[in-house]
């Protein structure tokens, strides 16, 4: 008989049963009437001769071995019934459980879709990030230029196919006309094949053909999934219809699939509404522009494809004469790597974290449990009196926790749900793959696991306990006034103590990773971004005629710093073509009598700026002086740098009147220094930036910088009408403040701070709701004994005292583990933080004193409750 | 339980005896209860019903195996057959018992255990 047949076929066992047992009692009869009996009689002595039938089928069944399935549905009856009882006990039990659970499905999500799961194209690993310069400073460092991808895309043999995309997102803003107001659109500029490399299907339409992608080809436009929604309401009839973007008329080609989200991958926290063909041809004279990935030939490693392009690109560099040029220091990554690298350890210590919370949580109703079977033990004991085995009892303990923590693995996942739905929507945080973030079939399963791994684990040291407790006392205790068994006693403090520890690491690691986050926050950025905004003013530069007037430039953007100057409250206002923390450009800068040696990175920042603009920045002016008008097209040409680019080029030496070349044609004279800015994040040292103004360079795009008194929200209307005023072709654009663009910079690192903060929070809630059930249960316990210490002359402040001592002895022995453990942790994570050493002396005395506090407060409760224990009613009782 | 003469069966005895008349053939339980009877001379004491746990649990081990058959007054019954782990069971279990009892008898006849 098989194990699957016995329990499916039950039934036809049981008629066999039936039948076999009646076969019996049949044959019994017969024979005793046989031998004479009355019927009567008959029926009687075989039934006495037998035994009871229903005990005779139940002991058949049990030897059948399926008992125990049998018994796993009484105990859930069993336990679905008690828990319905204990409806209070129930509900905190299965909303801490949700809780961590919850909290665990949500980092599982998260770290499944940034680190797990492969990106979301055909044969993800075989795409690779080809880098220049190894990947450091800024886009132009790391983009290569025209020449050079086709060079490569050429002569290399690890690659199927070489593409790429230009990394400068500020080339594909711009306005889509003629629905309503011009509205500001984010695009992206790809190389024909970019999309099919990567294995991207169309939801509609069509890719782009190689033809879109030549010079005087078709314009061809593809619309991206939300875009198309919400702009086009997901009509499909937009395909081959054309629409004019900025100046440009193109036809829509296709659309693509919601799956995939371009920045989600190559550039988070930024959204993109269409894509269009990069044409190489015209980008030949403009410098880095392309960011390449690659698809390696199966079998082809990135090791093998690094040591390929460490012989190849020296060698295209001499044969094709590409010299003169960035010596590209190429590294190949896998981009899985490339995209989620950098955040691998902080998402590890985010696991490690939430695993802390679920350990704390296990500690805390495991002290519930036991608690509860305490106060249970009379039930047991008579249980066990009447024969019920010890595995009975464990199992009949472990069916409770495992409902609890499938309860509140259920309410875990819709919390869960909800979160991840929530954090897919947040655009801001600039963390990759963000938006598909979801509750997965991985995360289910890993929910199913953490579900009984958790029961398993809270529910195993009441059952042991409970079923090895000793029969006579558990029925003789009454329960009350004595001291209980010291033996589960000590149990419940060493688990109070651990969840203390465990507690303490939480707070102390939270502690370091926030006081990272302020130190960030408090960085001397190099330029005031409080009451400060900028708004994107329509302006189209033409790269190909760099020849065109800066005057007629110059006196347009001086009529609109004016007039904009003009508003009220406006305090000053400057045009620049980038802003601080965005993606910037760079070019090269030397000193004039500076040879450079080779090897040594000539390149610096550039931003193309008008007078006003370090004011309105709240950029400090060091020495010399900013840009006039007078800094006209003819006259000298002039810079302005910083003083990274002071020390590396004019090192011990004022800069100021001194020749520098490499930005524009000929020699430009500094006429000042400014402070170091952080142009890249809060966290990245300055470097090397220059500063020319517009009327002598050609601006990118122009970003109105105006720094007011006002809110962003209060200006905007009227900055807006004075631009549209000045361009009727205005895109109505939003005022951003500047903060804003410091805080997506420290986005990630307050995404991953304000989460291991909340669960250090819920640590330390947990760690005290289990120090309260303990000194609170003991208190219960020993409500006769105080009650006769009382009466032999203990004071309420001696009685409250001997409580307190007793929850401040578990906090400190608890705290004293953690802290050692802490200085490990903190260790482990130092290079998570940024300017707080791992050994922070304020944050870990900050911490424990705030652990220390909380449990004084936990335990302060019972104790107010111990002192106003009366004695006459606490000897009367019992 | 009445009052009796007779013998209650000792723990664990029951499987024993019930491989024992098993090996002589196929038999179903009620005949199995009355050769006990029989061979016993009304001896022991079995309450009938505790004899199919019993056999249910012998068939679980594999000790033995069950088929459904006509009796010859023409019904269906279950009948039992030793299997050959069944056998085997028999075979060591009827050499422990032969030892204890031995060693029990030894015991009780030692002289110097007699009660004064």
């Amino acid at each position: 008989m098989s194990w699957w047949r016995r329990l499916v076929g039950n039934r036809q066992l049981e008629q066999e049963l039936d039948k076999e047992l009646r076969f019996h009692i049949d044959q019994q009869s017969a024979d005793n009437l046989r031998a004479g009996m009355s019927e009567q009689k008959a029926r009687r002595s075989t039934r006495l001769a037998f035994g009871g039938l229903d005990q005779v089928k139940e002991d058949c069944r049990e030897s059948r071995g399926t008992m125990w399935i049998n018994s796993i549905v009484q105990d859930v009856r069993f336990t679905l019934r008690t828990l319905g009882r204990e409806r209070t006990f129930t509900a905190v039990a299965v909303l801490i459980l949700a809780l961590g659970i919850g909290a665990n499905i949500v980092v599982f999500s998260v770290v499944n879709t940034i680190l797990l799961r492969p990106l979301p194209f055909h044969d993800a690993q075989q795409l690779a990030w080809i880098t220049g310069n190894f990947g450091e400073g800024g886009l132009s460092d790391t983009a290569y230029r025209v020449d050079w991808w086709e060079a490569y895309k050429r002569n290399n043999q690890s690659m199927q196919n070489v593409t790429g995309f230009v990394p400068y997102l500020a080339s594909g803003e711009t306005k889509l006309m003629n629905y309503g107001d011009p509205k500001p659109v984010a695009g992206v500029w790809v190389l024909d094949d970019f999309l099919q490399t990567l294995g991207v299907q169309p939801a509609l339409g069509r890719l782009f053909t190689h033809n879109e992608g030549v010079k005087g080809g078709p314009p061809a436009v593809l619309l991206t999934y939300p875009f198309w929604r919400t702009q086009f309401h997901s009509d499909p009839k937009i395909l081959g219809q054309s629409i004019t973007l900025g100046k440009d008329a193109m036809t829509v080609v296709g659309v693509l699939p919601e799956s995939f989200d371009f920045g989600a991958v190559f550039a988070p926290g930024t959204k993109m509404d269409y894509v269009i063909p990069a044409i190489p041809e015209n980008m030949a004279n403009w410098g880095h522009v392309l960011a390449l990935v690659g698809r390696m030939k199966p079998g082809v490693t990135v090791a093998q494809a690094q040591a390929e392009a460490n012989t190849l690109f020296p060698h295209l560099r001499s044969s094709l004469k590409l010299d003169g040029d960035t010596d590209y220091k190429t590294s190949i990554t896998g981009l899985k790597d490339e995209v989620s690298g950098k955040l691998r350890r902080s998402l590890i210590v985010l696991w490690c974290a939430v695993g802390l919370i679920l350990l704390i949580v296990c500690v805390n109703l495991s002290n519930l449990l036991l608690a509860r079977a305490a106060s249970r033990s009379k039930e047991f004991g008579l249980r066990v009196a009447l024969g019920a085995r010890r595995g009975r009892l464990i199992s009949q303990l472990l069916t409770e926790s495992l409902v609890l923590s499938g309860a509140g693995a259920i309410a875990g996942l819709a919390f869960a749900y909800a979160v991840t739905t929530w954090l897919a929507h947040q655009g801001s945080v600039a963390l990759p793959l963000m938006s598909s973030v979801r509750v997965d079939g991985a995360s289910l399963g890993w929910t199913v696991a953490l579900a009984i791994a958790v029961g398993v684990l809270f529910g195993l040291a009441p059952g042991l306990k409970v079923s090895a407790g000793n029969l006579q006392e558990s029925l003789k205790g009454s329960g009350h006034g004595t001291s209980a068994g010291p033996k589960r006693e000590r149990l419940r403090s060493l688990l109070v103590i651990s969840e203390v520890a465990l507690a303490c690491v939480l707070l102390v690691g939270a502690g370091l990773l926030l006081r990272s986050f302020l130190r960030v926050l408090h960085v001397d950025l190099g330029f005031r971004p409080e009451q400060t905004s900028a708004i994107k003013m329509d302006y189209t530069p033409d790269y190909n005629d760099n020849s065109k007037g800066g005057a007629e430039r110059g006196v347009s953007f001086q009529e609109a710093i004016r007039q904009v100057r003009a508003l009220p409250g406006v305090e000053a206002v400057g045009i620049t073509d980038n802003l601080p923390m965005e993606h910037g450009r760079s070019w090269e800068l030397r000193a004039k009598e500076n040879p450079g040696k080779p090897g040594d990175n000539p390149d610096v920042f550039v931003y193309v700026v008008t007078p006003g603009y370090l004011q309105a920045m709240g950029i400090h002016l060091r020495s010399g002086r900013d840009f006039t008008w007078a800094d006209a097209p003819k006259s000298e040409p002039v810079i302005i740098i910083n003083q990274a680019a002071a020390r590396r080029e004019w090192p011990n030496q004022d800069p100021i009147g001194k020749l520098a070349r490499g930005v524009g044609d000929g020699d430009t004279r500094v006429v000042g220094v400014i402070d170091d800015v952080r142009e890249t994040s809060a966290e990245a040292q300055s470097s090397p930036e220059v500063y020319v103004p517009v009327t002598q360079g050609e601006p990118g795009k122009a970003e109105v910088v105006i720094r007011s008194t006002l809110p962003s929200a209060v200006l905007a209307p009227a900055v807006m009408r004075t631009l549209r005023s000045l361009h009727p072709a205005q895109a109505s654009v939003e005022l951003r403040p500047i903060q804003s663009l410091v805080d997506h910079t420290t986005s990630p690192r307050r995404f991953f701070a304000v989460l291991v903060g909340l669960f250090a929070g819920l640590g330390l809630v947990l760690a005290s709701l289990g120090i309260y059930g303990v000194i609170s249960y003991t208190v219960t316990r020993q409500t006769q004994e105080i009650g006769i210490r009382m009466a032999l002359g203990a004071t309420r402040e001696q009685v409250q005292l001997r409580v307190i001592w007793n929850t401040l002895s578990l906090a400190l022995i608890g705290v004293a583990m953690g802290t050692i453990a802490s200085f490990v942790v903190a260790r482990a994570i130092s290079s998570l933080l940024f300017a707080t050493e791992p050994a922070d002396p304020l944050t870990f005395a900050g911490m424990i004193l705030l652990l220390v506090a909380v449990a004084l407060i936990a335990g302060y409760l019972p104790a107010r409750r111990a002192s106003r224990i009366d004695p006459i009613v606490a000897l009367r009782c019992n | 339980m009445e009052a009796t003469s007779k013998f209650d069966l000792p723990q664990g005895t029951l499987d024993l005896l019930i491989l024992r008349v098993v090996a002589l053939g196929p038999i179903h339980g009620y005949a199995i209860a009355q050769r006990i009877q029989q061979i016993s001379r009304n001896a022991l004491q079995v309450q009938q019903g505790s004899l199919y746990p019993a056999l249910h649990r012998l068939q679980y081990k594999k000790f033995l195996a069950a088929k459904w058959a006509e009796t010859e007054t023409g019904r269906d019954a279950k009948f039992y057959e030793l299997t050959a782990r069944g056998r085997a069971q028999l075979k060591s279990e009827t050499e422990s018992w032969a030892r204890l009892t031995e060693i029990v008898g030894l015991i009780l006849q030692d002289p110097q255990g007699e009660l004064s």
